[in-house]
């Protein structure tokens, strides 16, 4: 970071959008009962912290750490994207098993929106749900 | 002094390497027999290992384990001290007899084409929580949470062939699980950011240098409220009382003994052996955060275990008033009062992994969710499952001679260490509390008569024989706890030393 760096926005640009990012994809999965749209907003909320480590090993002006001989080289922290590049693994394994499981929702009670389905459970009785299309499930 | 140890010194890598090895053979082999023989044996040699561990680590020996051999700042490192051998012999043998009783559960409860990669999935998380607990690398700490978690989201969900709710259960799990490990890892980078390190020792070492107090305090913060989730501490113990109550009963039992266990221990690694450094900000959140919410987690625990009829459920929230407990005597931070957390995980694991294995037995021979109402009679139907399951709750509630009363007695001493009156009286309040849920069971299991409709009930060797053992440590940990306690001591000991 230099040392004159009066603009809070244009210097740290990269993090005020990792802050946006985090907040949305966080509300997307406190907020909406599509269980699609929570993993969207999972995904999001990974990706952002994504960017804040990518951000956090970023030098200035710096390039990639190959030795070239050229001394007084400036290099990028190589670890942190090293660390996301895991994170974007297991991240993906999130959201692939998150989908999974919502596949087998949707075929053990035919919706998935959280609040319906937590209706359905209050009438433990009903034959497993067959009733994709004849109810109001695309209301939303 | 290497070449006496140099084979003891691969015993870390052997306890994460052979699960996560054993896990696809177990998934490919077409015989559920066999795969669940190689999960036996898988978590068998766990069991070995587990206890050569705590045989080196009780002189006070501090094992790591370099992966890759590349030497600590650089490599990932897996440390055993005293603490974590404890921890990891624990869920070990719990892990082991869950299996034992998972034989006849699974494949009741499991569909047939299933079952291998059930054991699949039962490796990976023993594997994941062993690696977990051992780790010394703040961010290789993330990816075992990861692998843990998802295997544990799998066996949740397969739940789902006698109670769809698994699946809900399961997604909820994930979800805030993966939000949880995503603030331990927005944590881990602020202090990375302003350490240049992972590795705990070294962040131990170079975060009292750190400058800035603020981003050192925000990464805490973060790291713990994530570790938090997992670890089930009231108010974020949300996910739990489904996922136990929908998974099979195996799974219950294997979660339930073990999972949030390793969870905590990382928790008491954070606090303890990260931040051992800047003890005012540790303290600060132990006495205004951890304190209060084990608090609150014991109470509220406690009473909706006493108005919930489910009996799985009810076990699931008495577990968040365990956790309280647990918590409660790490919160502490006294030597004392780990040492009383400590007795308590190892204990805990016991209890609740004795009464999951029961509910299980007693749903499978009843055959329909076990509700206080399906308990009538059943202490005369099953009577053999019926006591161990007495005697469980007996060691659940602290009735001398049992481990319960060995960890309530361990608490209460460590608290009147530091005069603190209040916490005591809280605890054998709501100690007090638990014996109204579990009189409800155990008045309709004896002294209500049997429905009558109700058919033969046969009770299956499989199912109790692993069930008693773990009844009988109950009372063995209750009439002989000098093992354990000193065990517990040391673990208590290093974890306090450690970093600081």
């Amino acid at each position: 970071m230099p040392e004159t760096s009066p603009s809070l926005l244009t210097d740290n640009w990269n993090y005020l959008v990792v802050i946006v990012l985090m907040m949305a994809g966080l509300f997307i999965v406190i907020s909406r009962y599509n269980l699609v749209k929570k993993l969207v907003g999972l995904s999001i909320f990974q990706t952002s912290v994504f960017l804040f480590y990518i951000s956090v090993g970023k030098m200035e002006n710096g390039t990639a750490p190959i030795i070239t001989g050229v001394t007084d080289t400036l290099y990028s922290n190589p670890l942190p994207h090293v660390l996301i590049l895991t994170a974007i693994v297991v991240g993906v394994a999130t959201t692939a098993l998150g989908l999974a499981l919502v596949l087998r929702i949707h075929a053990a009670f035919g919706s998935i929106e959280e609040d319906e389905i937590l209706a359905m459970k209050a009438n433990d009785a009903m034959p497993r749900a067959r009733r994709a299309h004849d109810d109001v499930g695309d209301a939303r | 002094m290497m070449g006496i140890y140099s084979i003891f010194n691969n015993l870390p890598a052997l306890l994460v390497v052979v699960p996560l090895l054993l896990a696809p053979i177990a998934a490919l082999l077409p015989v559920r027999r066999l795969a669940w023989l190689l999960t036996l044996v898988g978590t068998g040699i766990s069991v070995v290992v587990a206890i050569l561990l705590a045989g080196i680590t009780a002189t006070g020996l501090r094992i790591t384990y370099f992966l890759g051999n590349w030497p600590p700042p650089w490599g990932i490192e897996f440390v055993v001290d005293q603490a974590t051998s404890l921890t990891i012999l624990v869920m070990s043998v719990l892990a082991f007899f869950a299996t034992l009783f998972a034989y006849r559960a699974i494949e009741r409860e499991i569909a047939e084409k299933d079952i291998g990669k059930a054991y699949a999935a039962w490796l990976l998380a023993c594997g994941g929580l062993y690696g977990l607990v051992m780790t010394a690398d703040a961010f290789n700490l993330f990816v075992f949470l990861e692998i843990s978690a998802l295997a544990s989201v799998i066996l949740i969900a397969l739940g789902a062939g006698t109670d769809r709710r698994a699946l809900i259960a399961a997604y909820n799990y994930l979800v805030i699980g993966a939000v949880g490990a995503t603030f331990y890892v927005i944590g881990v980078g602020f202090i990375y950011a302003v350490t240049g390190t992972l590795n705990m020792s070294d962040l131990a070492a170079r975060i009292p240098d750190v400058q800035s107090d603020s981003i050192i305090f925000v990464g805490f913060g973060f790291m713990v409220a994530g570790i938090l989730v997992k670890a089930a501490v009231f108010p974020v113990h949300i996910w739990l009382p489904a996922a136990y109550s929908y998974a099979p009963s195996a799974v219950s039992a294997l979660l339930a003994a073990i999972a949030t266990k390793a969870s905590i221990y990382v928790l008491a690694r954070i606090i303890f052996t990260i931040f051992a450094g800047v003890p005012d900000v540790t303290a600060l959140a132990l006495e205004w955060v951890l304190i209060p919410l084990s608090l609150a987690g014991i109470f509220v625990g406690t009473i909706m275990a006493i108005y919930e009829a489910d009996l799985k459920k009810m076990l699931a929230f008495s577990s968040i008033a365990q956790i309280g407990y647990i918590t409660l005597g790490l919160g502490l931070a006294t030597q004392a009062g780990i040492a009383a957390g400590f007795i308590h995980i190892a204990n805990h694991a016991l209890i609740k992994g004795g009464m999951f294995m029961a509910v299980g037995a007693i749903f499978l021979a009843v055959g329909s969710r076990v509700g206080v109402e399906t308990m009538r009679g059943i202490g005369r139907k099953m009577p053999i499952t019926s006591l161990a399951f007495l005697i469980c709750g007996l060691s659940l509630i602290g009735l001398p001679l049992t481990a319960g009363f060995i960890s309530k007695l361990y608490l209460v001493r460590a608290m009147l260490e530091v005069d603190s009156y209040v916490l005591v009286g809280m605890v054998l309040v709501s100690s007090a509390l638990s014996v109204a849920y579990l009189w409800k069971i155990v008045e309709v299991m004896w002294v209500h008569p049997a429905a009558v409709d109700k058919l033969e009930i046969k009770e299956q060797p499989a199912l109790y024989i692993p069930l008693w053992i773990i009844a009988l440590a109950n009372i063995w940990l209750g009439v002989a706890p000098s093992g354990l306690v000193s065990a517990a001591n040391g673990a208590a000991g290093a974890l306090l030393g450690s970093g600081g």
